[in-house]
This record gives C-alpha cells, sequence and structure tokens, in this order.
C-alpha cells in the first residue's frame, strides 16, 4: 500500500514537474468537459418534447455530420474560400500596418499627426463599412477582403509602433556606428527587434479577422464557412451547422497555434512564454 | 589581424546644442600620434562624451574638424568604431552573429566574416560561448563581446566612451588590462573618456584633463609607464597622484575666453 502510494506520488510530482504535459493534459481535460457539458445539453434536447427537434444540434449528430460534409467535399471547399480572403484579408493588412507602424514608432511627427486619425478609425465597426465596401469593390470577395483587411490593419499597426517605440534607441547607434545603411538598419535591427510586437499584432489581428469574416460571409457570397452556416440554417440542417461551427473554431485555434509557434521562434525576450 | 594607427588631429573643434544654445567646448585642439592611447578625464557634463561622439561621427561639430591622417571625418565609418557605455548587444543574435555584425553590414564574404569572427572571438577569449545568445552572458563577457565586435571591424581608430564603468571591478580591472595589451599588439589609437583617474593611469599612454564651461583642454601628462600596469606599482601610485592633483586644480578652472550664447 504505502509502495503504491509513493509510486503514484512520484508519477503525479514528475508529472507536475513537466510544464508542458502539464499544460497539454489541462487543456485536453479542459476541453473534455466542454465535450460532456455538450454531450449532456444534446441528451437534454432529445429527451425535452419540446426540444426534440433541436437534438441534431448535440455532440454525437454533430460528429456524425463531419463524415458527410468531408465526403462531399463542403468543409473543404469553405474552408479553401474563407481562408483566401483570411489569408489576403491579413496580408493587406500586415503590408499597410507594418510600414505605418513602423513610421509612427520611428517618426515622432508623424505619430503625433496620424495618431488621432488612426484612433478614430480604429473604433470604427469593421461590419459598418460593409456598406461602403460593396458599394466600391465590383465583386463580393474584393468586399469581404477589405473588411477583413481594416478590421485587422489596427492590431497590427498599433502592435508594431508599441514594439518599436520599445527599442532601445542604442541599437540605432550602434548600428550606425558599425556602417549599417538604413536598408539594413530595417532588417537587421529594426524587424528582428519588434517581430515579438508585430507577431503578437498579427495574432489579435487573425482573432479580429476570424470574427469579421463569418459575418461577411452571410452576405452576397455563395462560398465559405459564413456561407455554409448561413446555408446549413436555411436547410435546417443543424447537425451540419454545429460541425461547421466547430470546424471554424478547430481552424482558429490551430491558425492561432501556429503564430504562437511563430512568436516563439522569432521572440528574443526572455520569459514571455 | 591587418589593423594599424591612425595620426589624429583635432582643430578648433566647437560643439553647441542648437543655433543659440549653450557652447558644450569651444575651439579644442588636440592631436594624437599614430597607435597613442589617449584619455580624456573631466568631470561629467564638460563635453568629453559628446566630443568623442563627433569624432566617432555621430554627432557634427558646430566648428572645426578632425582628421585620419589628414583626411576629415564625415560620418560613421568602420575605420572609427566606438564601445559605449553599456554593450548594446543585439539580443536575439548569438555572440558569434553580433561580433560579425559589422562585417555583414559592409557586405564582406562568409568565409571572411567567418575567420575575422573567430579571430576577434579568440582576442577575448571568448571561444567557448561563440554559439550563446548573448543574454546568457554575464555583463564582463557582454562588454567583451561588445569589444570584439569592434576589433573585428579593424579599426585604425577605437574609441571608448567609459566602457567599463557599469561593471565589477575585477571585471573591469581585467578588460582594462586586456583592451590595453590588445591595443598595443595590433597597433591602432585608442581615445578613452573616462572619470576614473586609475583607468587613465592604467590604459593611457598620455592623459588630458577636459574642464570649464565651455569646456576644453586645459592639462595634460604623458602616462610614461611600461606594461603590464600594476595598480600597486609606486610609479602608476605616483603619476595617479600628479593626475587627481592636476584634476582637481582644473576643476576650478574657467577659460579666460570661455563665451556662452545663452543672455
Amino acid at each position: 500500500m504505502t509502495q503504491e502510494v509513493a509510486f503514484r506520488g512520484g508519477v503525479v510530482s514528475r508529472f507536475i514537474e513537466h510544464p508542458a504535459l502539464r499544460r497539454f493534459a489541462w487543456g485536453v481535460a479542459g476541453v473534455a468537459i466542454l465535450a460532456a457539458l455538450w454531450f449532456a445539453a444534446g441528451l437534454w434536447l432529445q429527451a425535452n418534447p419540446t426540444t426534440q427537434s433541436f437534438a441534431a444540434f448535440g455532440l454525437i449528430p454533430t460528429l456524425q455530420a463531419f463524415p458527410e460534409l468531408f465526403g462531399a467535399g463542403k468543409i473543404q471547399a469553405a474552408a479553401a474560400a474563407s481562408g483566401y480572403r483570411l489569408g489576403m484579408g491579413l496580408l493587406i493588412a500586415i503590408c499597410i500596418g507594418v510600414p505605418i507602424g513602423i513610421l509612427m514608432g520611428r517618426v515622432k511627427w508623424f505619430q503625433e499627426y496620424s495618431n488621432a486619425a488612426f484612433q478614430f478609425l480604429r473604433m470604427v465597426s469593421p461590419l459598418a463599412w460593409m456598406p461602403l465596401a460593396v458599394l466600391v469593390f465590383a465583386t463580393w470577395n474584393g468586399s469581404i477582403i477589405f473588411l477583413i483587411a481594416i478590421a485587422s490593419v489596427w492590431p497590427v499597426m498599433f502592435s508594431t509602433a508599441a514594439g518599436l517605440a520599445k527599442v532601445d534607441p542604442s541599437w540605432f547607434k550602434v548600428a550606425r556606428n558599425l556602417g549599417a545603411t538604413p536598408l539594413q538598419m530595417l532588417t537587421r535591427v529594426i524587424m528582428p527587434a519588434i517581430a515579438f510586437d508585430v507577431f503578437s499584432g498579427i495574432r489579435l489581428a487573425l482573432g479580429v479577422a476570424w470574427i469579421v469574416l463569418v459575418p461577411a460571409e452571410y452576405l452576397g457570397v455563395t462560398s465559405g464557412l459564413g456561407y455554409a452556416i448561413e446555408d446549413a440554417r436555411e436547410t435546417l440542417s443543424y447537425n451540419h451547422l454545429t460541425a461547421l461551427v466547430l470546424t471554424i473554431g478547430v481552424i482558429g485555434y490551430v491558425l492561432d497555434s501556429i503564430i504562437v509557434i511563430l512568436i516563439n521562434r522569432y521572440s528574443w525576450q526572455r520569459g514571455h512564454a | 589581424m591587418a589593423i594599424r594607427g591612425t595620426n589624429i588631429k583635432i582643430e578648433g573643434l566647437t560643439h553647441r546644442y542648437g543655433s543659440r544654445s549653450t557652447v558644450t567646448f569651444n575651439r579644442v585642439d588636440l592631436e594624437s600620434p599614430q597607435g597613442e592611447a589617449l584619455a580624456i578625464i573631466g568631470r561629467s557634463g564638460c563635453g568629453k562624451s559628446t566630443l568623442l561622439h563627433i569624432v566617432a561621427g555621430l554627432l557634427k561639430a558646430s566648428e572645426g574638424s578632425i582628421k585620419l591622417d589628414g583626411t576629415p571625418i564625415q560620418g560613421p565609418s568602420p575605420k572609427w568604431v566606438m564601445m559605449f557605455q553599456a554593450p548594446h548587444l543585439f539580443p536575439w543574435m548569438t555572440v558569434k552573429q553580433n561580433v560579425g555584425v559589422g562585417l555583414t553590414f559592409g557586405n564582406w564574404d562568409k568565409s571572411t566574416i567567418d575567420s575575422r569572427v573567430d579571430e576577434a572571438i579568440q582576442l577575448v577569449e571568448l571561444q567557448d560561448f561563440a554559439q550563446s545568445n548573448v543574454q546568457d552572458l554575464s555583463g564582463g563577457q557582454q562588454q567583451r563581446v561588445a569589444l570584439a565586435r569592434s576589433l573585428v571591424m579593424e579599426p585604425e581608430l577605437l574609441l571608448l566612451d567609459e566602457p567599463f564603468s557599469a561593471l565589477d571591478a575585477f571585471t573591469r580591472s581585467s578588460l582594462q588590462h586586456d583592451v590595453r595589451a590588445i591595443a598595443k599588439r595590433l597597433g591602432f589609437n585608442i581615445i578613452l573618456v573616462t572619470h576614473d583617474i586609475d583607468e587613465a593611469v592604467i590604459m593611457a599612454d598620455r592623459a588630458v584633463i577636459m574642464a570649464g564651461s565651455p569646456g576644453n583642454i586645459v592639462r595634460e601628462l604623458d602616462v610614461d609607464l611600461p606594461d603590464p600596469r600594476d595598480r600597486t606599482d609606486p610609479r602608476v601610485q605616483t603619476l595617479r597622484a600628479k593626475l587627481m592633483d592636476d584634476f582637481q586644480q582644473a576643476a576650478n578652472y574657467q577659460k579666460p575666453e570661455a563665451v556662452s550664447l545663452v543672455d
């Protein structure tokens, strides 16, 4: 008995001492609890005569919908269409946000002139631009990419500017002293110095873009995850609807995890992870 | 390493911040022959660091000129590199990458960079740490990396702006001896700015005292001692006492023709 307790204690303490394993186990436990609650809610919907018609929202019907959706290629096609819009929108946001953020962080007068205007624009809800986007862009795709870009440009821009404001000015002096050209200053000093902040901004931008994407796809387009959810709702395919919601969550989680890996890979700051 | 020193000639150097603000120093003249280690000592605010930044090409002089072997300094150059009070290493780079960063700025080929970096790292005795991240090094080791980063450029002139002031006494003493020994072995000039009189005596061939407002060179003293220099050597103690005496006299110095543009 004593030996058994000691053995179990040893295993537990080794487990607790391994942070990555511990984090993974807690994550799995959290997801398991969520799945259990979902499962219980599904049983309740099934058992109650007034909610029985919504039983397809439950965990089991949802999981059963996946082979059907994958088999028909619906999830792949929807994810590809949404991924394209998300990728293009984020790319535009990065291409605009990073250079302007660097200007804001490096050129004091530009920061002073632009800050109020950018803060004002940032506070406009991205979806409020939708009517304007529909008028300006010839295609729905263009409108959605614009909405994603305008939603995600601000976190990238302000994180980049904040990162640059924290950069040790002596690094610029050292680099000049060693003969760095302005381009080398940008690529060898500024970009590595602010990589953590830029990726953190992109992570925030991804979250915002992912939130904007789905409602934006409710309108006009005939592809993408948002459209597929709307289609499932209209055809009362509730298990398809929840399967698509689950897909959105999983893809979002995977994309966020990829950016966290990039943050850890390119961050030189100690102890942030 | 193919390093050689240079003849430095500073003539009528004046600096003021803005067109109407206080003059930092006024009409400074100073010469240093090839291979000399020159210390500039003075109290905080006398303009010695500003003078060094102008020599490095990082600041512009209001008037006057600085010539190395007759060529005026127009801006920063790998031929005259500066070590600052703190190492200011790039924390996302390894020791080797930090040491070679100046050569990569100059677009040298990889084999040249590798051989010169290895040589510089050996000079500062950090071979075992070449692949370490600089954040894992002690303060003294980081300052050695900064020294190697300067030496790898094969400078004619190494400018030292109180480079060891943030280090503990043992590390400081060790680096003072090492930098002087490397400079004498390779033959480059040093201009050292410090307010530490011991440091001036240990590292320099000649010390000048900067004082006054606006600042100027008010005293100079040859530090004619054999190497390696030992703080307990009576000759070092005598020169230290002499320099301290001069320094204290200079503390009350006010150059008669000193002017201020502030009303």
